[in-house]
């Protein structure tokens, strides 16, 4: 089986796959044309944690835990354990937390971006352009841009994403009380789309599939599009089409493709903002190597700066609502603008500033 | 016979591509080794070098991978 996945039509299978089992998991609960999201689940981690006191955004969501643990067990399964980092933490970090920004100023990750498309949210339209024109930041790549070698690092470090994944699920199942007033310090939402959730079995499942899948066959939806544009490489972009067909026919099985602009699940009409917000999240990802799910399964093969570039986002999300920078069905937040345009300032700055750094 | 190493060890996604298509680019013929230290940079690369016509093969190495393009 590992064959067909590490065959050139191994992402469309993936991609495929991983559609179905995203439309499913709205049918089991996730909230709406959100089967999976790494940057609202990322969201709702840190606000089950407390870094943020959004209370319709807290749940320690099994899925993300399941990216990281099922990489890293197919990453061993198949010698691809591989140890690594030192290539621009401090600044990977950074670009994870304003990728974060982005991404909750649209109300979505690139994944959720597709999946938001398959359930008839237009809206979704206008942030995927705004993703592909942050994916132009290839323009910088091209040029020489480079964050530095990364190096090989004692094993030892490749396990820390992979127990704070593990913590994560401890967590989720011993839910600890022990805050002041009897409250946290593990918050779980009791409305909202924080509540609303596949049952903690299936979507552990569904993240462990997805994160051994996604692991084999490099599933990354940034790469998809980059990869059109430097080398004319069609390899990873089949994934994502597949992804978003086999999404869509699975949502038009289930009813739940809600053709349309106005009323869509944990979304908003601002299309400038929708555009922008992607722009930012396109470019940080592009900067950074890959999308936010590739960041999680690369942090489950090793790969510190992945690592650390997750731990971006994940404070990224809290400050993105602390500072009331984060999107809501009404539309963006009050410093939803401002935080944007720092955050593609800054990313603009990474981008000239490594430039020409490729050895 | 032109002969390079491109040492692309350590690099993120694309970059190990972006410095191999640069290279052959530059070299139009000859012999190439490029040294990665991932399967999915070895397996990129691999794919480019193929589909760019380089006769292509590669060897594990201490530190990853060699990835020999001949042309």
């Amino acid at each position: 089986m590992d064959k067909m996945f590490m065959s050139k039509n191994g992402p469309a299978i993936a991609g495929a796959i991983i559609g179905v089992i995203g439309a499913l998991l709205v049918k089991f609960g996730n909230p709406g044309n959100m089967g999976f999201c790494v940057a609202c689940f990322t969201r709702d981690i840190a606000g089950a944690f407390g870094l943020h006191r959004a209370a319709v955004v807290q749940y320690l969501r099994p899925e993300i835990a399941g990216f990281i643990i099922g990489a890293f067990i197919s990453a061993l399964a198949f010698s691809e354990f591989r140890p690594r980092g030192g290539s621009s933490p401090m600044v990977r970090f950074a670009l994870g937390f304003f990728a974060m920004i982005g991404a909750l100023v649209f109300l979505g990750c690139p994944w959720r971006a597709y999946l938001r498309l398959a359930g008839g949210d237009f809206n979704a339209v206008a942030g995927i352009a705004g993703l592909v024109c942050g994916i132009g930041g290839v323009w910088f790549l091209c040029g020489g841009f480079s964050l530095g070698a990364a190096r090989p690092t004692p094993k030892a470090a490749g396990f820390v994403m992979p127990l704070f994944a593990a913590a994560i699920l401890v967590f989720l199942f011993v839910k600890p009380l022990f805050g002041p007033e009897g409250t946290g310090p593990i918050f779980f939402s009791e409305k909202g789309p924080g509540a609303a959730h596949a049952p903690i079995l299936i979507s552990l499942a569904a993240g462990l599939a997805v994160g051994w899948l996604a692991q084999r066959t490099r599933f990354c939806t940034i790469g998809a599009v980059r990869d059109l544009m430097i080398v004319k490489d069609a390899h990873l972009f089949k994934g994502i089409l597949s992804f978003i067909i086999a999404a869509l026919i699975v949502n038009v099985a289930l009813g739940q493709f809600k053709p349309g602009f106005e009323g869509q699940p944990v979304a908003h009409t601002m299309h400038l903002w929708n555009f922008l917000g992607m722009l930012l999240s396109g470019l940080a990802f592009t900067l950074a190597g890959g999308c936010p799910g590739r960041m999680l399964i690369m942090s489950g093969e090793g790969d510190s700066d992945a690592g650390v570039f997750v731990l971006g986002m994940l404070i990224g999300a809290a400050f993105a609502h602390n500072f009331t920078a984060a999107s809501s069905a009404a539309g963006i937040g009050p410093h939803g603008a401002a935080a944007t345009i720092i955050g593609l300032v800054f990313c603009l700055a990474v981008g000239f500033a490594f430039k020409n750094k490729m050895a | 016979m032109e002969k390079n190493t491109i040492d692309a060890r350590g690099l993120s996604c694309p970059q190990p591509v972006i410095v191999t298509k640069a290279a052959l680019e530059k070299m139009k013929s000859g012999t190439a080794e490029i040294l990665v230290d991932t399967v999915t940079s070895r397996e990129n690369v691999i794919r480019f070098t193929t589909r760019a016509g380089w006769k292509t093969s590669w060897k594990e190495t201490e530190t990853g991978f060699a990835v020999t393009a001949e042309k």
